[in-house]
């Protein structure tokens, strides 16, 4: 497969001398999802802020499709961590994911887009409520379906799941990998839980504290199919998420040792 | 309790109070304060006394208490687009809203009717007299009030946008407004119950008809029935205007009222 996109020497100073990202090179191709992990607090979303084209990085480059990013580049949406800051409460959840399109779209295009997104997230049933009637879990699938009703090239998420509750979230990484089968669409995905990286991966890039550099990008040899329990329950998972973990207890601060 | 129920609370308490003003004051017969019922009957002598062609207006209705309210309604809707717009820009822009924050505080701040005879001097007697003091006074609270709105919105809310580059415009009117649309409804609601403050205190000076110029006229002439009447239609006016905005808010503002209290609106 092609490379989608590239981090050449990405470098992120913050006014005041903190340093977020420093010297981050790695490749994504097309179709791949790809887990970033890293310890709390270690410029992962500063990372991501960069790919999308929100801060402009003091150095390097982000290349996609071998074009450096100035700006938001097209074809690209973004999930945050926080859905009931990012959806619009004034609107239903059907104009919600409609929002983005208009002006791309006819209305009736439109219409259909934001109707198969909110099908394929499972919430076609709730397209005339406002996001505030829904449960978290279901505002973050509103967010996804905005997101994939936009038919990206390119999908960032930035903790997407880190507000909801175990069961829900479950759930929703099922979703996401199931629409990353159906759509293929290329998904670059920020996580500070090990397990959460390793489950949904085709790769995990592993990042060290702040600054963040890479560490280690680790291929996951588990089946595209996957299973919340089977799956987690299975050598490879456990020898990676294992490994991974070694890897940033090694950066972190000093952690006592357990018994 | 049920709806019918509480109406009837709530207007008993008022018809109650009212019936007893008008035993103590028919009871204690003074020229200062004439009985409600003999307020009311001047009230109707006033403005309603007119044929069915004018919907029952009188001349004087005609004269008087439509210019009043086209007066308080022009102003307070001039001060409304001059509020937003200007806040909107101010909420926008950091430094700019830096610069000039000291000023609108100070502006903010001065008691109203003190400049009324300012605009006397300024604008001459007449309609134009109330409309800019109407205008200058409840500028303030519209605009402030939009200034915070605007400047709040949400970060996530403006990267999502951008993310999804949606053009400038579009964001402003599709997301900051809506936005910034709950403060700016508050400043409305300061600002109409100041405009009809203005509006009653302008027309005393300016001398040229209109409820304020009635009141003056009454008072003069000693009519105290009739001086009463113009006070009652202010409140009137006032509390209608009020609850009018109040459910044109109620229906724009469904989606945050279901955010503030919690509860599910029906969009049936």
């Amino acid at each position: 497969m092609s490379t989608m996109l590239e981090l050449a020497g990405l470098r992120h100073v913050y006014r005041g001398g903190h340093a977020a990202v420093d010297s981050l090179s790695f490749t994504v191709d097309g179709g791949e999802l790809s887990c970033i992990v890293g310890p709390s607090g270690c410029g992962k979303s500063t990372l991501l802020r960069a790919v999308a084209g929100l801060i402009a990085p003091t150095g390097g480059e982000v290349l996609l499709h071998g074009s450096p990013v100035r700006g938001v580049p097209e074809e690209l949406a973004v999930v945050f961590q926080d859905y009931s800051r990012s959806l619009f409460p004034w609107l239903t959840v059907q104009s919600n994911v409609e929002f983005p399109l208009r002006g791309r779209a006819t209305r009736a295009e439109r219409r259909e887009l934001a109707w198969s997104a909110l099908k394929q997230v499972g919430l076609a049933d709730a397209a005339h409520k406002h996001p505030q009637q829904l449960s978290g879990g279901m505002q973050q699938r509103v967010a996804l379906a905005r997101a994939l009703a936009y038919r990206p090239a390119l999908l960032l998420l930035d903790e997407p799941f880190a507000s909801v509750d175990a069961q829900t979230r479950f759930e929703l990484e099922d979703l996401l990998l199931r629409v990353h089968a159906e759509q293929g669409t290329t998904m670059l995905l920020v996580t500070h839980d090990i397990d959460e990286s390793v489950y949904l991966g085709d790769r995990v890039l592993v990042l060290s504290s702040s600054p963040a550099r890479l560490l280690a990008d680790l291929p996951v040899h588990l089946p595209a199919e996957r299973d919340q329990i089977t799956t987690r329950e299975s050598e490879t998972f456990v020898e990676l998420r294992t490994e991974v973990a070694r890897l940033l207890r090694g950066v972190a601060a000093p952690v006592s040792v357990s018994p | 309790m049920t709806r019918p129920q509480r109406f009837l609370l709530r207007w008993g308490v008022l018809l109650a109070l009212v019936t007893w003003w008008q035993l103590v004051t028919a009871a204690i017969d003074h020229p200062y304060f004439p009985p409600p019922l003999e307020i009311l009957a001047a009230a109707r002598q006033m403005w309603f006394s007119g044929s069915a062609s004018t919907l029952f207006l009188s001349q004087d209705a005609l004269d008087s208490l439509l210019p009043s309210i086209g007066r308080l309604l022009g102003g307070w809707w001039l001060a409304v687009l001059a509020g937003v717009v200007l806040g909107t820009a101010l909420g926008l822009s950091r430094r700019l809203l830096d610069y000039t924050g000291p000023v609108f505080a100070f502006f903010r701040s001065l008691p109203l009717p003190a400049l009324v005879p300012v605009f006397v001097l300024l604008c001459r007697l007449g309609s134009q007299m109330v409309v800019a003091v109407i205008l200058f006074g409840a500028v303030w609270a519209v605009l402030l009030n939009t200034v915070d709105g605007v400047h709040t919105v949400d970060r996530v809310q403006l990267d999502t946008a951008r993310a999804f580059q949606i053009p400038a415009v579009r964001r402003l009117v599709g997301i900051v407004l809506p936005a910034a649309l709950p403060k700016i409804f508050a400043g409305l609601r300061v600002s109409l119950s100041q405009s009809v403050t203005l509006m009653v205190v302008a027309e005393l000076f300016a001398a040229n008809g209109g409820l304020g110029g009635e009141l003056q006229d009454a008072r003069d002439q000693f009519d105290f029935a009739q001086m009463w009447a113009v006070v009652v239609m202010v409140g009137v006016l006032g509390y209608t205007l009020n609850t009018v905005l109040l459910a044109v808010e109620r229906r724009a503002l469904a989606w945050h009222q279901a955010v503030e209290g919690g509860q599910l609106v029906d969009h049936a």
